[in-house]
C-alpha cells in the first residue's frame, strides 16, 4: 500500500487522520449540541398535539437503543480482530457492527412511519419539527457509518484489510462510538425525561 | 510539476491553492467593493434614485455576505495556505487533497451565491438574515434560498479547511518547533481554525432549520405556530460573534510578524500576545447576545453579556500595548508593509473603542441599527482586517511571486486607502449619532445628514483609487519588477530561509528549530549550524488529484438541484459518492475489483534537484 506521505505520524505522536477525526468530532458536538438545544428550547411549546408522551414508545426505542449500544461492542471486537490480524473475526464483526446499525435504522424507519400515521409530521407542530430533524440527522449519521463500515467489510472480505490498516478501522470506530454516544444523550433527553 | 490549466485544477500544492484563494478572494473584494460604491452613490444625496429600494436591499445583503465570506475569510485563507506550512518547516498541509476540496467548494459556493444576480433573485434580507423576514411568507422568491444554500456550501469549505489546519499546525511542526516557538501568525491561525470548527456547526444548524421552514413547511421560526424568531438570532450570533474574531485574529497574526521584522526587535511579550489571542477566541464564544441588547432579554442577561464584552477589551488592549512596545526603541524601517501594520493598529484601536462604547446596553440601545454601528464594524473589518491583509500582501508578495512590489506605489496605495477609508467611515459616526438608521435606501433632505453622506461617498472613490494603485503595482511587479531575493526583509521566520517563490517541496531538508526567531538566530550565529545532511535522494510529494474538484462539482450540482429539480440533487449526491470513493482508494494501489489507482499515482520523485536560485541580492 502506498500513502501520499512518507510518514503520517506527526509532531504530537498522533496520526494525522486520527487527529483530523477528533477535530471533526469536536465540531460535531457543536452540531448536535445546537440541534438538541433547539429541541429542548421548543419542548412544551407546541400549540397543538400530538405531544411526546402521547406518541413516544419507550419500550420499543429501548430495544433499538440496546441494539445500537451492542453495535459499539461489536465495533470494539472488530478493531481488536483487525489489530490481531484475525481475518475471520474482522469479517464477522465488521459485518455485525453495521448490521446492528441497520437494525437500529429499521426501528427508526418503523418509528417514523408509525408517528406519521398517528398524526405527528414535520409540519403539525414544533415537537414534530424538532423531533424529526434531530433524530433524522442522527439517523443520517448512522447511515453514513453503516456505509463506511460495510466498505471496510468488503475490504476485509477481499483480504485487503491487514494489521497495518488497523488505524482506518480505529478511525471508523471513533466515529461510530461518537454517533452512539449522541444517541444516548438523545434517548435520555427526548425519550426518558419527558 | 504538472503545468497549464489542468495542473491548477488538479493541484494539491498548498502554495498554488493559496494563490487560487488569494486571486479569487481579491476578485470578490472588488465585487463587494463595487456593491459598496453603488450603495454610497445611492446615499450621496437625499432622495437618491440610482437604484430601486429592492435593488438596494440586494446590494447591502450581498455586500456584507461577499465581504465576510468571499473576500476577507478567503484572503486570510490564502495566507494560511501559502505561509503556514512554510513557517512550520513543513512540505505541505496534513491533507493536501482536502485542502483542494476546500478551495473548490469555496469557489463554486461563491459563484452559486452570485449567480443569483443573473436570475434576478439576489439575497435581500441582510447578511444576518433575521427570521422571520426570511420566512417563505415574507420572502417568497428564491433570493433567500440562494443565500441559505451558498452559506451552507461556504461553511462546509471553511470546516474542512479548519480540520486540515488544526492537524497541520499541531502535527507538522519541524523538529524543535515547540508551541512557544511557533510564529504568532501560526498561533493566530490555529486559534482561528478552532473558532471556525466550533462556530460554523451552529450556523449550519440555524440554516438547516431555516431550510426546513422554507422547503418542508416546518415552523421553527414562525411565531404563529409557537416558534421563536429569537432562536435564529441566538444561533446566528453564537456563530456570528466568533466569526468576527475569525476575521480579525489572522490580521493580528500578520501584524505580529510584520512589526518585529521592520522594528528589528523580537515581538514584545510573545507569550502574552499568544495567550491574549487564545483568550479573545475563548471569550468570543460568550458574548453573542451583545448583538441582541434591544430584544429585551432582561437586565441580568444584558449585564452579563456587557461584562463579558468589556472583558474582551483586556486581551485586545494587551496586544495593542505589546505591538507598540515592539516598535519602541526599534530600528524602524518604514516599508509599506509596516505602514499598513501601523494603520491597522490605529484604525483597529478606534474600532475597538467604539466597540467598548456599545458594549454598554444603554449606550447600545441608542446606537443599535444606526450608522454608528456601521462605522464601528468597518473600522474593525476594513481598518482592522483589510489593512492587516494588505500588510501581509506587501510583506509576503516577494515570497509568493518572486518579484518585488514598488515601495513608491505602495506608499501611494497606503495613504490613498488610509485617507479614503477615514473620509468614508469617520463621518458615519456623526450620521449614526444624528439618528440615521442603517439599511434605509434613501432619506429626506434637511435632517442634517446631507453633508456627511456626501463626504462619505467621496471617500469611497479615494479608497477605490488606493485599490487601483495596488492593482497597478501588482501588475507592474509581475511584468517587470526585479526578482525578489529569498530574504528581502531580513526576516525572522522559516519562510525566508527558502527561495522566492519556494521550490515545490519547500525545504530540501526539513529544518531543525532552536529559536523563536530561528532565522535571525541563524544569521546572527546564535543557533547551532549543523553540518548539512546530504539532500534526500527523493522527496515524496502528494501527486495531483482531480477528485477534489469532482466532489466539489457534485456538491454544487446537488445545491443547484435544490433550487431546480430533485433529479439534480440525486445526480449530485451520486457524483459526490463516486468522487469520495475514488478519492479514498486513490492510493490503495493494492486494491482489486476495478478501483485502480490513476496512472499518475506514483509519488513524484524529485531526484537530485537543487532549489531554485534565490536571485541577486
Amino acid at each position: 500500500m502506498t500513502t501520499p506521505h512518507e510518514a503520517v505520524i506527526g509532531s504530537t505522536g498522533l496520526d494525522h487522520r486520527k487527529m483530523g477525526v477528533w477535530a471533526f468530532l469536536g465540531s460535531e458536538c457543536m452540531f448536535f449540541g445546537s440541534l438538541i438545544a433547539t429541541y429542548l428550547v421548543y419542548k412544551g411549546r407546541s400549540l397543538s398535539g400530538p405531544t411526546p408522551h402521547e406518541i413516544l414508545n419507550i419500550p420499543l426505542t429501548s430495544i433499538s437503543t440496546f441494539v445500537l449500544l451492542m453495535s459499539s461492542l461489536l465495533m470494539v471486537l472488530a478493531l481488536a480482530a483487525v489489530q490481531r490480524g484475525d481475518a475471520l473475526g474482522a469479517r464477522l464483526w465488521l459485518f455485525g457492527t453495521p448490521f446492528f446499525g441497520m437494525i437500529f435504522l429499521g426501528f427508526q424507519v418503523y418509528e417514523f412511519a408509525t408517528f406519521v400515521r398517528e398524526g405527528l409530521t414535520l409540519q403539525v407542530n414544533l415537537f414534530g419539527a424538532s423531533f424529526f430533524v434531530l433524530t433524522g440527522f442522527h439517523g443520517a449519521h448512522v447511515s453514513v457509518g453503516v456505509v463506511w463500515l460495510l466498505t471496510l467489510w468488503t475490504l476485509a472480505l477481499r483480504n485487503r484489510l491487514t494489521r497495518a490498516d488497523a488505524l482506518i478501522v480505529e478511525i471508523a470506530g471513533l466515529y461510530w462510538h461518537f454517533v452512539d454516544i449522541v444517541w444516548i444523550v438523545i434517548f435520555t433527553l427526548v425519550y426518558l425525561i419527558q | 510539476m504538472t503545468r497549464g490549466v489542468w495542473g491548477w485544477i488538479t493541484t494539491v500544492d498548498h502554495k498554488r491553492i493559496g494563490i487560487l484563494y488569494g486571486v479569487t478572494a481579491f476578485v470578490f473584494l472588488l465585487v463587494g467593493g463595487f456593491e459598496a460604491a453603488l450603495i454610497r452613490l445611492q446615499l450621496a444625496r437625499p432622495d437618491g434614485a440610482v437604484v430601486s429600494a429592492g435593488t438596494y436591499n440586494e446590494l447591502f445583503t450581498m455586500h456584507g455576505t461577499t465581504m465576510v465570506f468571499l473576500a476577507v475569510m478567503p484572503l486570510n485563507a490564502a495566507f494560511f495556505n501559502y505561509i503556514v506550512p512554510l513557517m512550520l518547516g513543513a512540505r505541505d498541509v496534513a491533507f493536501p487533497r482536502l485542502n483542494a476540496l476546500s478551495y473548490w467548494i469555496f469557489l463554486f459556493g461563491s459563484l452559486f451565491l452570485n449567480a443569483s444576480f443573473f436570475v434576478n433573485a439576489a439575497p435581500n434580507a441582510g447578511w444576518f438574515g433575521y427570521a422571520n423576514l426570511t420566512a417563505k411568507q415574507f420572502s417568497p422568491g428564491a433570493n433567500i434560498d440562494f443565500w441559505v444554500i451558498s452559506l451552507q456550501l461556504l461553511g462546509v469549505s471553511s470546516l474542512i479547511a479548519g480540520f486540515n489546519f488544526i492537524v497541520t499546525i499541531l502535527n507538522m511542526r519541524a523538529p524543535g518547533m515547540t508551541f512557544m516557538r511557533m510564529p504568532v501568525f501560526v498561533w493566530m491561525t490555529l486559534v482561528t481554525q478552532f473558532l471556525i470548527v466550533l462556530a460554523f456547526p451552529v450556523i449550519t444548524v440555524g440554516l438547516i432549520l431555516l431550510l426546513f421552514d422554507r422547503f418542508f413547511g416546518t415552523n421553527f421560526y414562525n411565531p404563529g405556530a409557537g416558534g421563536n424568531p429569537l432562536l435564529w438570532q441566538h444561533l446566528f450570533w453564537l456563530f456570528g460573534h466568533p466569526e468576527v474574531y475569525i476575521l480579525i485574529l489572522p490580521a493580528m497574526g500578520i501584524v505580529s510578524e510584520v512589526l518585529p521584522t521592520f522594528a528589528r526587535k523580537p515581538l514584545f511579550g510573545y507569550p502574552v500576545v499568544v495567550y491574549s489571542g487564545m483568550l479573545i477566541g475563548l471569550f468570543g464564544f460568550g458574548v453573542w447576545s451583545h448583538h441582541m441588547f434591544t430584544v429585551g432579554l432582561g437586565a441580568v442577561v444584558d449585564s452579563a453579556f456587557a461584562v463579558g464584552t468589556m472583558l474582551i477589551g483586556i486581551p485586545t488592549g494587551v496586544k495593542i500595548f505589546n505591538w507598540i512596545a515592539t516598535l519602541w526603541g526599534g530600528r524602524i524601517r518604514l516599508t509599506t508593509a509596516l505602514w499598513f501594520a501601523l494603520g491597522f493598529i490605529a484604525m483597529f484601536l478606534m474600532g475597538g473603542l467604539s466597540g467598548i462604547m456599545h458594549a454598554s446596553p444603554p449606550v447600545d440601545m441608542q446606537q443599535q441599527d444606526s450608522y454608528f454601528v456601521v462605522a464601528h464594524l468597518h473600522y474593525v473589518l476594513v481598518g482592522g482586517s483589510l489593512f492587516g491583509i494588505f500588510a501581509g500582501l506587501y510583506y509576503w508578495w516577494p515570497k509568493m511571486t518572486g518579484r518585488m512590489l514598488s515601495e513608491r506605489a505602495g506608499r501611494w496605495n497606503f495613504w490613498l486607502m488610509f485617507v479614503g477609508f477615514n473620509v468614508t467611515f469617520f463621518p458615519m459616526h456623526f450620521l449614526g449619532l444624528l439618528g440615521m438608521p442603517r439599511r434605509i435606501y434613501t432619506y429626506a433632505g434637511g435632517l442634517g445628514w446631507d453633508l456627511w453622506n456626501l463626504v462619505s461617498t467621496v471617500g469611497v472613490f479615494i479608497l477605490a483609487l488606493g485599490i487601483l494603485v495596488f492593482i497597478g503595482n501588482a501588475v507592474a511587479s509581475l511584468r517587470s519588477a526585479a526578482p525578489a531575493p529569498a530574504d528581502p526583509w531580513d526576516g525572522r521566520t522559516l519562510e525566508w530561509a527558502v527561495s522566492s517563490p519556494p521550490p515545490e517541496y519547500n525545504f530540501r531538508n526539513i529544518p531543525t528549530v532552536h529559536h523563536r526567531d530561528e532565522l535571525w538566530a541563524l544569521k546572527a550565529g546564535r543557533a547551532p549550524v549543523e553540518a548539512a545532511p546530504p539532500p534526500p535522494r527523493e522527496i515524496h510529494l502528494p501527486p495531483p488529484s482531480f477528485y477534489p474538484i469532482v466532489v466539489a462539482a457534485g456538491v454544487v450540482l446537488a445545491a443547484t438541484g435544490a433550487l431546480t429539480h430533485l433529479a439534480l440533487v440525486v445526480a449530485g449526491a451520486l457524483v459526490v459518492v463516486f468522487g469520495a470513493y475514488r478519492w479514498a482508494f486513490e492510493y490503495r494501489s493494492s486494491l482489486g475489483g476495478g478501483l485502480r489507482p490513476p496512472s499518475d499515482a506514483s509519488p513524484r520523485g524529485l531526484r537530485g534537484q537543487s532549489p531554485r536560485s534565490s536571485g541577486p541580492r
